[in-house]
């Protein structure tokens, strides 16, 4: 047994240093504020959490490869178990618990009917190569999200495989590599475009496909510069990745020129969907002139982030894509469904398998949940209320704070730290102190058109009260800052989470990445 | 519309403060052929709670659970028996609806269960370092090719032949667009000789599947020597995890990088998805790794911290030039993983392989005694395959007629090879019983 006997690692030992001074304590812990150990620093040998019957003795048939020596993991009981992730999950912040205002994160209201659904036994326990004619209803529920996404963007097929929205991204790059490829042009048109205030991922997709990624500036009002993307085609450019409604959170107004633009070029119009609810109901994608989008649906569809994933992100295609889907395909012949599988199932010109069986089932089955509880009616809604409120937050701030872009936004708000100029607060101490205010902070130096930005996205979860609380917080914040005397304070920040700056340079410098027996990190720091 | 706040009278309110005399004003940036006037067509309106678990028990109610049926299906996903206290877990909405830990000061319950899992993970593995996870075992050991592409900056990965059918078929996708090549060695039983002697100065890697996908334990040491001869990395993929409990780990074997999917430690069927990917490597490689890592560190009070930590492989840094173009984890998923492990613990998790094991033992004896049938392997876990005298297909067809999910006939992953037409793959858990094995050995003997 590895479980370490100091059991001090990473406790404070004594009185602590620096502004959160406060009276020590015999536990380390400060009230609730539980210091917990890790799992490997805990327990027993010998100690289970789980009770299974004594296998019977068997002639082993292991070629002899039986493991040697122990691997090394704890004993905890069941109680012992639950305390610790119990206390481990206080140390977060959630949207169970308020504002989460991550701009392009989309953190909205998560509904728990989703989470039952996804469990019931004929959904949630079903084999994914099990007999076809054993799960019919699992095939007719991934058509029926297939549905809904088709007819919510307008667009005539979907590839449902995507495991998120990266690899979504990816599927639709690779369906424009497997189009060009189609029509002998592959191997002229290696560029791609992608705005500059495109998230990271549309280069590195673009990239990794082998496409020589050149951005194109924005113009003053934060769209793309239609003249700057004019003359960037050619004849050697395959795509363009753009994200609409923006990554400013600002709706792309010449998007059906640029979209002629490019296909008179003979390029594809990859549209990243990340943004796609702000304009549910209001617009479809596919009456812009796309020819893929993915959709994230940990954003747009609410499946729950998860603290990082799982997410999904299946792929709308126009008819010019659409043969080149990935597999499987769920196809529906007379009234069965079938799987098609391998490029000879499929017909057309797959570009392949990009995941094992057929999907992010649970994700579908949450956001199908989620669309059946809001209906057409009420995804219009929801998408027409987080454009307000997040107008509603520019609005009352604008007075105060610096918003980068002049006219409305659509689901999120962007601030440059120009109110923070000489202040000597910048926009990381600005978050910081948003976490002593009880708030989890906006996306911050993102996108990277306007400096020190602030990305706010309250969605369409939050009530009035709660979003003019929030303003108030800011607006309280951007007074202090602004008073020139309180730079000292926000370096501080955060004083009251459970922990405070963590040092990420020493985190990097000497990267620690697991525990280790007799590891005392903190020591080594000093 | 019970998930919306904002009633007419804080949207009138909200305008006014804007200064828009209706919402439809805030849309004024869309292109007035794309506006919608009415909400889409041809789409229900909302709908209660009542009304939406109707409509799922109705989905539900189409399919044959294998909770309701004699199950010994597995081929990359297992069902395992996932106490209740892992599903409690992951549905606690301190973890559930957090996000990414991008601000670790409140979010450190996220980031020291990701620091745990990454421990385990090595651990199991026996490797020096490991991620916060990948989405699932499948796109996972395609990172770890494009990895070994980066650490060799050679472009041919050699692919055994008792690797996940699936699997290749995303290497070999991915080859195909991103521009590497992929090479399939001699099919699974006499694969390992003929990997060892096709290594080359141009090999970047070898990936190979322990158990391999029809079952088969092996070492790969002899094979980690050739390939670090030629200056190739060896891949070990693993998709029935709980494996590691009874079985020398790939780090022991020479691995330069392991991927496992992980979905049988915490995780149901999920009919495919979401699983968990584990992904293990050396230290000497840790800085063209895909994915997040979590690090320790020390926050202003000097108290112990974790943070998200070389990022600057990543792609909201590096963006073109990014290890992978990969923005997430499987962070639920790697939680109920290492709940789940956590609860096992060494001796748990070591029973849960060994019942495995004898369980899949004994099935094995009993189907190779049935007339005309003989099993194939000499070695296993708790998957093996069985040659069947007649096409195995349509005899999962006659069983499933039974209700009886009896195994995967393996012509389903590898269709149009004619040499694994009468295969039918067996998997054997924990939660197989008498109830559920004997109907099995009934019906197949029925049905051949």
């Amino acid at each position: 047994m590895s479980a370490s006997q100091d059991r001090s690692q990473g406790r404070a030992g004594g009185i602590v240093s620096g502004g959160a001074a406060a009276p020590a304590t015999f536990t380390g812990n400060r009230g609730l504020q539980i210091e917990e150990p890790l799992i490997f620093e805990m327990g027993q040998p010998g100690r289970c959490g789980v009770d299974l019957p004594e296998p019977p003795k068997v002639k082993d048939r292991l070629n002899g490869l039986r493991r040697t020596g122990e691997i090394g993991l704890p004993g905890l009981s069941e109680p012992q178990v639950v305390q610790h992730y119990t206390r481990l999950s206080q140390k977060n912040y959630a949207i169970d618990m308020g504002v989460y205002p991550l701009g392009s994160c989309t953190m909205k209201h998560n509904p728990r009917i989703n989470e039952k659904v996804a469990r019931l036994p004929g959904i949630g326990d079903l084999h994914p190569l099990q007999p076809v004619s054993t799960v019919q209803g699992a095939l007719e529920l991934i058509d029926a999200l297939a549905h809904w996404l088709k007819t919510l963007t307008g667009m005539p097929a979907v590839a449902m495989s995507p495991a998120a929205g990266a690899h979504g991204e990816m599927c639709g790059m690779m369906a424009i590599a497997a189009a060009l490829d189609a029509k002998g042009e592959r191997g002229k048109r290696r560029v791609v475009l992608a705005p500059e205030s495109a998230h990271g991922t549309n280069p590195a997709t673009a990239a990794a496909l082998g496409f020589t990624v050149k951005p194109i500036p924005a113009n003053e009002r934060g769209r793309v510069d239609l003249a700057a993307l004019k003359a960037a085609l050619g004849p050697d450019v395959a795509a363009i990745m753009l994200t609409n409604p923006n990554t400013c959170g600002l709706f792309e107004s010449e998007i059906v020129d640029i979209a002629k633009a490019v296909h008179d070029a003979g390029a594809y119009f990859y549209c990243d969907g990340a943004n796609f609810n702000a304009i549910v109901g209001r617009v479809r994608p596919g009456d812009l002139g796309i020819d893929c989008m993915h959709i994230n649906l940990h954003k747009t569809f609410s499946t729950p982030h998860g603290g990082g994933g799982p997410g999904a992100g299946p792929v709308v295609l126009s008819a010019a894509l659409a043969p080149y889907a990935p597999y499987p395909w769920i196809v529906k012949q007379g009234d069965k469904w079938t799987i098609a599988e391998d490029g000879a199932a499929v017909g057309g010109r797959p570009l392949g398998r990009l995941k094992a069986f057929h999907g992010q089932m649970g994700m579908f089955t949450r956001a199908l949940a989620y669309i059946l509880s809001h209906g057409a009616d009420g995804l219009k809604q929801a998408a027409e209320d987080a454009v307000l409120s997040a107008n509603y937050v520019m609005a009352s701030l604008k007075d105060i704070m610096t918003p980068a872009f002049e006219g409305p936004c659509m689901h999120e708000c962007l601030f440059d730290d120009g109110f923070l100029k000489d202040t000597g607060v910048s926009t990381l101490d600005f978050a910081k102190a948003m976490i002593d205010e009880g708030y989890h902070p906006m996306t911050m130096y993102f996108p990277l058109v306007v400096h020190g930005a602030m990305l706010i996205e309250p969605t369409e979860s939050q009530a009035k009260e709660d979003v003019d609380q929030f303003i108030g917080a800011l607006r309280s914040l951007a007074e202090r800052a602004r008073s020139g005397t309180a730079a000292d304070d926000f370096k501080a920040a955060p004083r009251f989470s459970p922990r405070r700056r963590l040092d990420e340079t020493l985190a990097a410098r000497k990267p620690v990445l697991r525990w280790r027996p007799g590891s005392n990190f903190k020591q080594a720091a000093e | 519309m019970r998930y919306l706040p904002l009633t007419d009278s804080d949207r009138r309110e909200m305008l006014q403060a804007i200064g828009a005399r209706s919402v439809d004003e805030l849309f004024r940036d869309v292109p007035a052929s794309a506006r919608l006037g009415a909400k889409v067509g041809g789409l229900p309106d909302h709908q209660g709670e009542l009304e939406v678990e109707r409509a799922f028990q109705a989905y539900a109610a189409k399919n044959v659970s294998p909770a309701a049926a004699p199950f010994f299906i597995g081929a990359g996903a297992y069902r395992h028996h996932v106490p209740s206290t892992v599903d409690y877990m992951i549905q606690r909405g301190e973890f559930l609806t957090s996000y990414t830990p991008y601000q670790p000061e409140i979010t450190q319950g996220t980031l020291q269960y990701l620091f745990e899992f990454q421990t385990q993970v090595t651990l199991l593995t026996g490797m020096d370092v490991a991620n916060a996870s990948m989405y699932d075992g499948s796109t996972g050991t395609t990172e770890a090719v494009l990895m070994a592409n980066r650490v060799t900056r050679r472009h041919k990965a050699l692919i055994s032949g008792g690797l996940h059918p699936q699997y290749r078929s995303i290497i070999e996708t991915t080859g195909k667009w991103e521009g590497f090549e992929s090479v399939v060695g001699k099919p699974d039983a006499e694969g390992l000789e003929d990997l060892i002697a096709r290594v080359d100065k141009e090999t970047s890697c070898v990936v190979v599947q322990n158990p391999s996908f029809f079952g088969h334990v092996r070492d790969f040491s002899r094979l980690a020597e050739a390939c670090h001869a030629a200056g190739a990395l060896l891949i070990v993929v693993v998709t029935e995890v709980v494996s590691l409990g009874l079985l020398k780990p790939p780090g022991e074997m020479g691995a330069d990088i392991v991927v496992c999917e992980g979905q049988s430690i915490g995780n149901g069927l999920g009919f495919g998805g979401p699983y968990v990917g584990l992904f293990a490597t050396r230290d000497k490689y840790v800085r063209q790794m895909p994915g997040r890592l979590v690090g320790e560190t020390v926050d202003a009070d000097g108290r112990r911290g974790f943070v998200l930590t070389l990022s600057t492989r990543e792609q909201h840094i590096r963006r073109e030039k990014a290890t992978s173009n990969i923005c997430t984890n499987a962070g639920l998923c790697a939680l109920a993983f290492t709940v789940h492990l956590t609860l096992l613990g060494e001796a748990g998790f070591r029973r849960l392989a060994e019942l495995n094991h004898a369980k899949a033992s004994e099935l094995a004896d009993r189907i190779g005694a049935l007339p005309g049938v003989k099993v194939l392997n000499d070695s296993f876990f708790n998957e093996f395959t069985v040659a069947l005298p007649k096409p195995a297909a349509p005899v999962v067809e006659a069983l499933a007629a039974k209700r009886i999910l009896g195994g995967l006939p393996v012509s389903r992953l590898l269709p149009g090879d004619k040499s694994v037409e009468n295969l039918l793959l067996v998997a054997v858990t924990e939660t197989a019983t008498e109830a559920g094995m004997a109907p099995l050995l009934a019906g197949l003997k029925e049905v051949l």
